[in-house]
């Protein structure tokens, strides 16, 4: 839960130095609805520069409704939405070359081979090149970057569908986007394939400083990619922080476990700290596998979701926006 | 024009030439195309002993150029609709969309793809005709230059409409049911049979259709200059063909472009996805 991958120091040392970076996705009270149905109730949030953010909810909580419209994919029915710094509604092709979209591809271009189509997608991004930001990538070095660079010569349809997402991400890398919608990126993926695909996202947008939003229902893929996390819930954010600030405002007891002679015990506490020592003091040298875990995101976000459902929303809602601002 | 749009026209024609190429490599795509010219070839061989009364020609032939305006109007519509209507649903165009200037490269692409699938339908059908049909080519170099101008101008007419009706099916299945009203198309064409057994009023909508003009012009270019006495108004009017046709292309690709600017706002990845979750039903 604490490890962070390596090649996060540098993202992580930027923002600490410059702590105010420049909001890229701006979101003020939008509102849609389906027919009778509302679906977003006023969701508020600011994405900035270089920033990975997660959008977490249960199904059907409109993450993806959301996506869509800062995609400028879908009309909102009201409040005001802003992606480098215009509204996605009005947003022309010059704007849409400032973004990057990961679409899951089913069987689109199944006849094309790999290195063709996406040579064939970055040539639309090359009247966009500047000094310091060369567009598109090089196909060759995309290729080698997401793997791909031995299937270069395949057609799409002979791809399995780790290396068809693969080919998504680098389609959607190609402009060297400023934003990046990455919508439920790995559904359906294999522990470990869901590991590479983390693994090239950062890989990826760390280089270009890229602002990344993603929607999951995995918590662990939030987790480990977002350097902030937006619960989803009743058609609100109702939370927003690091997972560490969400963690602190779980209320919950430490659960501290300990290995003593091959025997496995766990014991669930208010203040863990005393407890180690207590256990310290009682058995010494003799005491192994020692762990003190604090409430998971899990945990957090179960406890979210419960109060939302059980009718309190609005109060969790200050609740947790108290705690985070 | 920009940089930014002729560099997506430059892509685009591009993409139209690689998927040209593509369809060389794929079999069942190719035997859509040319199985037409085959057909035709067979028919016309066959039809060539029955003497047409009144022209130096024979049915063989006049079913012959028929043939050639059937491929014309199913190339412009059926063919259109259902690379239309499949790309929707499978998130090509979405593809397109999400790039800059991408559904200008997508358009460009598939005219040019368009132009020469049928350009190659065009020859393979024309060719083998001039030596196994007797009676089938044009009689001069004019007649010639005719049959090429009406079949561009033709495909043009004709693309609109079927991109239109791509558009509005949403499921690429139903494409079938375009069949209706291209099958009523094609009897108003008088490809099928002579349009004197026609009530007037049925003839005055057939004028005002592009198919029954392509049809005309398909004969002019093709079959022997005395033929002319055997069309409704007894001699070649191919100054109204090509008013005829140019009309149906420019007001059809006005109504068209509405109509597939509609749909591209429409579409996005929860469409899509959508569109897959029932294809996916349909096959479990």
């Amino acid at each position: 839960m604490t490890s962070t991958p390596t090649t996060r120091t540098s993202r992580a040392q930027a923002q600490a130095t410059d702590a105010v970076a420049e909001p890229v996705i701006r979101v003020r009270d939008l509102r849609m609805s389906y027919g009778s149905t509302e679906v977003l109730r006023g969701v508020d949030f600011v994405a900035r520069r270089g920033e990975v953010v997660a959008l977490l909810g249960p199904n059907g909580a409109g993450k993806t409704t959301t996506v869509e419209i800062l995609e400028g994919f879908r009309k909102r029915s009201g409040g005001d939405v802003e992606v480098l710094g215009t509204d996605p509604q009005h947003g022309g092709e010059d704007w849409r070359a400032g973004l990057g979209v990961v679409l899951q591809s089913w069987r689109d271009h199944g006849r094309w081979r790999v290195r063709d189509l996406l040579h064939h997608f970055g040539r639309f991004h090359a009247p966009y090149s500047t000094p310091d930001r060369v567009r598109p990538h090089d196909t060759d070095e995309l290729l080698e970057r997401v793997g791909l660079a031995e299937h270069a010569h395949q057609r799409i349809n002979k791809l399995s569908g780790g290396q068809r997402r693969r080919l998504d991400v680098a389609i959607g890398v190609v402009g060297r986007p400023e934003v990046l919608f990455l919508d439920e990126p790995t559904a359906g993926f294999d522990p470990r394939a869901r590991r590479d695909f983390h693994d090239l996202v950062h890989d990826i947008v760390d280089s270009d400083d890229t602002t990344v939003l993603l929607t999951t229902h995995d918590l662990d893929e939030a987790e480990k990619l977002a350097d902030r996390i937006l619960v989803l819930a009743g058609g609100t954010i109702v939370a927003d922080g690091s997972v560490e600030q969400l963690s602190a405002l779980v209320e919950r007891d430490s659960e501290v476990s300990w290995s003593l002679h091959g025997q496995r015990n766990v014991h669930t506490t208010d203040s863990p700290a005393r407890h180690v020592a207590e256990l310290y003091a009682e058995h010494g040298e003799d005491l192994t596998d020692l762990r003190v875990s604090r409430a998971s995101l899990e945990d957090v976000y179960m406890e979210l979701v419960r109060r939302h459902e059980s009718g309190d929303a609005d109060e969790a809602v200050h609740e947790f926006a108290k705690g985070i601002r | 024009m920009n940089h930014a749009t002729s560099n997506a026209v430059r892509a685009g024609a591009a993409r139209g030439l690689l998927e040209f190429r593509g369809t060389f490599t794929n079999p069942p795509d190719l035997f859509g195309y040319l199985y037409m010219p085959v057909l035709f070839v067979v028919l016309g061989f066959f039809l060539s002993g029955e003497e047409v009364d009144g022209a130096a020609t024979n049915y063989g032939a006049v079913t012959y150029s028929g043939g050639l305006v059937l491929m014309l109007i199913m190339l412009g519509t059926l063919a259109v609709a259902q690379v239309l209507a499949a790309e929707r649903e499978d998130g090509t165009f979405l593809r397109a969309k999400a790039i800059p200037h991408g559904m200008l490269g997508y358009g460009v692409a598939k005219v040019v793809h368009l132009l020469s699938m049928s350009a190659v339908a065009v020859a393979l059908t024309v060719v083998p005709g001039l030596f196994l049909v007797e009676g089938f080519g044009p009689p001069s170099w004019g007649a010639a230059l005719t049959l090429v101008w009406v079949c561009v101008l033709g495909l043009l007419a004709m693309a609109p409409i079927g991109a239109t009706l791509g558009a509005l099916i949403s499921n690429p299945r139903a494409v079938g049911l375009m069949m209706i009203p291209i099958m009523a198309l094609l009897m108003l064409s008088g490809v099928l049979f002579p349009l004197e057994l026609l009530p007037d009023w049925v003839l005055t909508v057939a004028r005002a259709l592009p198919v029954y003009w392509l049809g005309q012009g398909v004969r002019a270019g093709t079959l022997p200059t005395d033929y002319a006495a055997l069309e409704l108004a007894g001699a070649w009017q191919l100054p109204a063909v090509a008013a005829v046709l140019a009309a149906w292309a420019v007001v059809g690709s006005l109504v068209a472009l509405r109509v597939l600017r509609r749909m591209a706002r429409r579409e996005s990845g929860s469409r899509v996805q959508a569109a897959r979750e029932k294809a996916m039903k349909r096959v479990l």
